[in-house]
């Protein structure tokens, strides 16, 4: 704010000063020159409190005239002077003032001073996210959804213009500036109590890494949550610390091996992981057998060592001589000869992961002609390509984007999900079926929304004051509907942590403990009915026994005498 | 030597002397306190004010927080007087006179504040 101020002021000095003068030249050469009376006769000049008045109403283009008496000519040949002089100078100042406004400098300062004006008036518990494109709309949509507030720093004005213009239910600070000065940061909340976290997801690996570094120098209690697109830099940002490091290319790898070998544990991840209220996604099969892998960069690197880890056979293409790899063939895999060399009539399965979108979209296309009932992976680089991606239809698209904003969701709301999935692969397919046709079950056909809620005082009131009672809690207690305790909420328990003890799909009989953290997932509106029983001591009582308990201190007595 | 100094020096001692030359004399007797003097140090005193519009020191801001003060103290002045003079009427009786020149004393004081700031801003700054 002051900045600015200063700015305003430093400026308006000139026109200010010359305002001033201009008043003072022609109230003091009215309170000199003589009038006239009535009669003709000359009549002593106006006085500084007549001055003053004539001068404030003609200068500002009002104009009531000659008051208090009709001018003499030296006085009109005077006002002469002064309407031109001051109009004159009037307008300068206000040129000025809006030349001022208007100055790309000023509104720079203007909207930097609201921002942090805005961050500091924040109320909430809230995430800073550097790097505002693809996968920091995903990722804001999502925490949006989910009643998070964000704030968002980006180098591109169209990112930042963008943003404001989206729909929000919640005011989203922006800035345009470069997160890579500490100062920037720091304006967008770094140092603030509330602040929950910092997202670094820009496409620029240095500057996530500057993002990572910053933040843990200035405030290490900080979780930190970095997308890094080369392994050097996740590598860097876990020496020293970074709780959470994305790659995009190693994500999707994995979750393609998982695809191929575990259909169904992938299946719950994409229902656990989605955007809460979208259509579930169809389960996508991968079959078993050999695999080409076009492209053996960063992303057919991973795909390439995560199906290697599943046991897959695969031949890698690529125009270099690829190394470390056992069966490669030599070609850009856009050429029928290419692909048949490579044994495509014996593949199963085949991944188009260059960096050229178009290039991708030629070897699944020549793929497909080659063998129809191919599955094809396909690498898109460039959301603006989304309309080709579609109408090619691949099984699986791999967008860089999405997968980062995915892992980051799940990461920041739900920091259970991950351990979930990790306990989940070491179930059996058979028990992910069943798992899944539970959620289906509960949740329609739209992605559930999945919460943990963690049995504390300062979290869940009613459950602390209840369990300190020696009263006896069991998990299907949190399951009971507050309208009707006959009636199940729809949702499942999916994971109960009680220090380092895990429980998958815990059983309603499963007796709760103070301190222990349980990850649900349901329909949203069930979170909210299921918290009326967590908060409140009465409606507990009332999922617990069925009585519809009286809730004051006289009432309860009362009630105690009755009884005895 | 820069003009810029020489006309900020310029102005803080011309609106402490103009002011000065208004209050010096009998405090209740209109003959000694002109109106043209009052007005010239009105007017002096606020363009020093605007040229101590956007400094960011610390001895800035002392600065144009006595200008500000003396603006207040020379203006409630004024109104004083158009208020006796020309709205009730009393004319300029001594207890009026005192009133408006103890008024501009006070804006004295914060002017010769200003000129104490602006010298010892020149003695530490000996360049």
């Amino acid at each position: 704010m002051h900045s600015t101020l200063f700015l305003i002021l430093r400026r308006m000095r000139a026109p200010l000063i010359l305002l001033i003068l201009s008043y003072a030249v022609s109230i003091l050469a009215m309170t000199l020159i003589p009038g006239v009376d009535a009669n003709g006769r000359p009549a002593p000049p106006l006085d500084f409190f007549h001055a003053f008045y004539f001068v404030s109403y003609t200068a500002t283009t009002i104009g009531f005239g000659e008051i208090p008496v009709a001018f003499s000519d030296a006085q009109r040949a005077w006002t002469i002077v002064t309407i031109y002089l001051t109009v004159i100078v009037w307008l300068y100042s206000i040129g000025t003032i809006f030349g001022l406004l208007q100055d790309p400098a000023m509104q720079r300062a203007i909207r930097a001073n609201r921002f942090a004006a805005e961050v500091r008036r924040l109320r909430q518990p809230f995430y800073l996210i550097a790097g505002c494109g693809e996968t920091g709309v995903l990722l804001l949509h999502a925490l949006d959804s989910r009643n998070q507030q964000a704030v968002v720093l980006d180098i591109d004005p169209e990112q930042v213009g963008e943003l404001e213009l989206g729909q929000y239910q919640q005011d989203v600070p922006a800035l345009t500036a470069d997160a890579r000065l500490p100062e920037n940061l720091i304006a967008a909340g770094l140092h603030h109590p509330l602040c929950a976290g910092v997202i670094a997801l820009t496409n620029d690996d240095p500057v996530n890494l500057s993002v990572a570094v910053t933040t843990k120098l200035l405030r290490p209690e900080l979780p930190i949550l970095c997308r890094a697109d080369l392994l050097e830099t996740a590598a860097n940002m876990a020496s020293f610390g970074v709780e959470d490091v994305v790659n995009a290319f190693e994500t999707f790898g994995e979750h393609l091996g998982i695809a191929i070998n575990n259909p169904g544990h992938h299946l719950l991840y994409q229902w656990l992981t989605g955007v809460p209220g979208e259509p579930l996604a169809m389960p996508m099969e991968p079959p078993r057998g050999t695999w080409l892998v076009c492209g053996y960069g960063r992303f057919g690197k991973a795909v390439a060592r995560h199906l290697d880890k599943q046991g897959i056979q695969l031949v890698v293409v690529d125009e270099h001589p690829p190394a470390g790899h056992a069966r490669t063939v030599v070609g850009r895999g856009t050429e029928a000869h290419t692909l048949l060399e490579a044994g495509i009539e014996q593949a199963v399965g085949i991944v188009a992961g260059t960096h050229d979108d178009i290039n991708n979209l030629s070897i699944a296309m020549t793929a497909r002609q080659l063998k129809p009932g191919l599955f094809v992976v396909l690498r898109q680089n460039r959301h603006a390509n989304a309309a080709l991606f579609q109408r090619f239809a691949a099984q699986a698209t791999m967008q860089p984007s999405s997968i980062v904003a995915h892992e980051f969701l799940s990461l920041l709301t739900t920091p259970l999900l991950p351990r979930f999935f990790n306990l989940a692969l070491q179930e059996g397919d058979a028990w992910a079926d069943v798992t899944l046709s539970r959620i289906a079950a509960v949740v329609g056909d739209t992605v559930p929304e999945v919460w943990d809620r963690e049995l504390s005082k300062t979290e869940t009131l009613a459950i602390w004051q209840a369990l300190s009672e020696g009263q006896t809690l069991r998990l299907g207690d949190l399951l009971r509907s507050p309208s009707n305790r006959e009636e199940n909420l729809a949702c499942i328990p999916l994971l109960l942590k009680r220090g380092d003890e895990e429980i998958l799909v815990p059983d309603s009989d499963t007796p709760l403990l103070d301190g222990d953290r349980i990850l649900f997932c349901g329909e949203a509106h069930t979170r909210r009915q299921q918290a009326l029983g967590l908060h409140d001591y009465n409606t507990l009582n009332y999922l617990l026994t069925g009585n519809q308990a009286p809730g004051g201190l006289v009432w309860r007595r009362l009630a105690g005498a009755g009884k005895s | 030597m820069n003009l810029e100094k020489v006309i900020f020096g310029f102005f803080i001692i011309l609106a402490m002397t103009l002011n000065f030359g208004f209050v010096i004399g009998e405090l209740d007797n209109p003959v000694h306190h002109d109106v043209y003097e009052l007005f010239f140090a009105i007017v002096v005193n606020l363009i020093a004010t605007v040229l101590k519009f956007g400094e960011r020191t610390q001895i800035g801001a002392i600065h144009l927080a006595s200008s500000l003060v003396a603006d207040l103290q020379l203006i409630a002045a004024a109104g004083v007087w158009a208020t006796a003079v020309y709205l009730t009427g009393t004319g300029l009786t001594p207890g009026v006179t005192a009133s408006i020149v103890s008024l501009a004393a006070g804006a004295l004081a914060a002017n010769v504040l200003s000129v104490i700031m602006l010298l010892v801003e020149t003695v530490m700054f000996r360049r």
